[in-house]
């Protein structure tokens, strides 16, 4: 069987598996190739009114989309922004599930632990719309149940989702709320896969809890913080474009504008199509080499792969 | 534990209860009041009145929603979106992982389409070529605009691939010898024993296709096609976040808009809820699924 087949008996018993992948094949080729030809718009000054055909006829400008969004007051902002409000996100989000993982691990009644996983995933799975409707009703500053609350203790009213001073806190903290239990999991799945031995051989020398901790618990799990940060980081330049589009106004553009948001404003409402593809682009290359940096680093640490 | 207790870990349990209780009634909380809100007289909605206990107990606001016709017409998408959508994307999973599955020396191009695939999972056109591509080929407007931009999720496929790969190789070998052909072996045996593995991929399809909102607000131009989700966020900006500024309470005077929309929340999410114990049930599996480990 060493000869080599020839490419009619391979084509004769091979077409049924490519006929299997024509759909998708042409499904990618329409919607992830076409767009991505689609991105010489950045070079260009794209005539909207051709459609596709505009890829190949607009007029190349070379790089201008580009210095007029680096000359922009507002891209050094919102670059600014996302940046903070990304790395303020991925530090919260991996203390809180730690925190809480630790916690769970320590409860022995099976019933509440189960029950506190089943409860802490439901925000998880609800949708920024919902959240964000619902966010913006408990937060207002008139009759919003949080600040009825304040009020009662004698707190003045604060405007969580209007001022500048608490826009990105308000961000941070709701996204731990709905996403913790996802972070939460892998912890816990690390906590509970640490033998049992290796608490009994510390007590017996006489290691108490917080020992104990230190120097079995949180070991034991590094791989696991090493991965969830270093996959962070991969992130970074993504600040969460569905809840910050649907929790942030104009009023708080100064400090919750993120790159995303900045990218949807303007093309799709102020058109500038070419410009938009720009910034989009500069993220993505950006977002690329992270990724590649994270996922080496991944893969070298904590010894995970995803293909 | 046969330890005794110190009354210093005594305290820390009770401690630790506390707070995890404490961490639970937070994650639920803003829905119970929510939900509390959607049954509860306008009046003490305007007032913050409202907990977690409807407060002038009322089903006004439900009833309201069934007078609004666009909410059932959106909701009629969404479920549209959900059924097409999650239907279309497993048959192109199923069949793009199983052929993609093959081993080499069956499938000589095998390689050439798994890069074909992976490309597209690293770069991506970007928000705008993606919309123009779409104006062009004619599915503004429509719901297919919803359905097929998303339709080949080619994360679930390499994890159905990296599946079809771990089955005994010897389950196909011996349906090819006997004459049997690919499809009929997809449809026979490996479908079959990859239940599990499709629902927990079917399960975050659909609640990925309920919650998708952005897509029918850039796609979709006619509010009268919109899906549930971005219905839903129109109704929730009518109410302008920064119009509610601490200055402007009369823009508020808007009669039941608190508890309409918070019944309207509510009623975007018993879906959800309904599957939540498969969600549940699955998540963990998803999500080791996705890893290949030592």
């Amino acid at each position: 069987m060493k000869k080599k087949k020839s490419l009619s008996t391979i084509l004769k018993s091979e077409w049924p598996l490519h006929l299997m992948l024509l759909p998708a094949i042409i499904l990618l080729i329409i919607f992830a190739y076409l767009p991505m030809v689609g991105i010489v718009m950045a070079f260009q000054d794209f005539v909207p009114s051709g459609g596709i055909k505009g890829f190949f006829t607009s007029e190349w400008v070379g790089l201008d989309n580009f210095k007029y969004v680096f000359g922009m007051k507002d891209f050094t902002q919102v670059l600014n922004n996302t940046l903070v409000i990304a790395i303020m996100k991925i530090i919260a989000g991996i203390i809180v599930p730690l925190i809480l993982a630790l916690l769970l691990n320590e409860v022995k009644n099976r019933h509440f632990k189960k029950a506190t996983q089943t409860i802490i995933y439901v925000p998880y799975f609800l949708s920024w719309v919902v959240l964000g409707g619902i966010l913006v009703d408990i937060l207002s500053p008139t009759n919003g149940i949080v600040n009825t609350i304040l009020n009662f203790f004698g707190q003045d009213s604060i405007y969580f989702l209007g001022s500048l001073s608490t826009i990105r806190g308000t961000l941070v903290v709701s996204e731990v709320w709905k996403g913790c239990g996802y972070n939460m999991v892998i912890f816990l799945a690390a906590l509970t896969g640490i033998d049992q031995g290796l608490y009994e051989a510390a007590r017996v020398d006489g290691a108490g809890y917080f020992k104990q901790m230190l120097h079995i618990t949180l070991p034991s799990i590094l791989p696991q913080i090493i991965l969830v940060t270093v996959l962070g980081m991969g992130n970074i330049l993504n600040a969460g474009f569905d809840q910050v589009f649907n929790l942030y106004s104009p009023i708080v553009y100064e400090k919750a504008d993120i790159i995303d948001t900045f990218v949807f404003r303007l093309g799709m409402l102020n058109l500038q199509y070419s410009v938009s593809t720009a910034v989009g682009l500069f993220k993505s290359v950006i977002s690329f080499l992270l990724i590649t940096v994270s996922f080496t680093l991944a893969k070298k640490f904590a010894n995970y792969q995803i293909f | 534990m046969k330890i005794k207790s110190t009354p210093a870990r005594k305290i820390f349990v009770v401690i630790n209860y506390i707070v995890l209780s404490l961490v639970m009634f937070i994650s639920l909380f803003p829905l119970i009041h929510i939900f509390a809100l959607s049954f509860s007289s306008n009046s003490a909605a305007q007032a913050g009145w409202v907990t977690i206990f409807p407060v002038g107990f009322t089903l006004d606001a439900y009833k309201y929603i069934l007078s609004e016709k666009q909410f059932f017409v959106s909701f009629g998408v969404s479920v549209m979106r959900v059924i097409l959508g999650t239907v279309i994307s497993i048959c192109l999973t199923i069949i793009s992982a199983y052929a993609m599955s093959q081993p080499d020396e069956r499938f000589h191009a095998r390689k050439i389409y798994v890069w074909f695939f992976m490309v597209t999972m690293v770069f991506s056109g970007g928000l705008i070529p993606l919309f123009i591509v779409i104006k062009s080929v004619g599915l503004y407007n429509s719901i297919w605009a919803l359905i097929l931009p998303g339709a080949v999720q080619t994360f679930n496929i390499i994890l159905m691939l990296n599946f079809f790969r771990g089955l005994p190789y010897a389950l196909t070998e011996s349906a090819l010898i006997d004459g049997a052909n690919y499809f009929q072996i997809m449809a026979k045996i490996v479908v079959p024993i990859s239940k599990p593995s499709m629902a927990t991929v079917g399960l975050f399809t659909m609640v990925n296709h309920w919650n998708s909102w952005f897509d029918g607000m850039i796609y979709i131009s006619n509010p009268t096609k919109y899906p549930l989700q971005t219905y839903l966020r129109n109704v929730i900006n009518s109410v302008d976040i920064a119009s509610i500024d601490m200055n402007s309470v009369g823009a508020m005077t808007n009669v039941s808009q608190k508890t309409v929309t918070a019944a309207q929340i509510f009623c975007a999410i018993i879906p959800i809820l309904m599957v939540y114990p498969l969600l549940q049930k699955y998540f963990i599996t998803g999500m080791t699924l996705g890893s290949v480990k030592e």
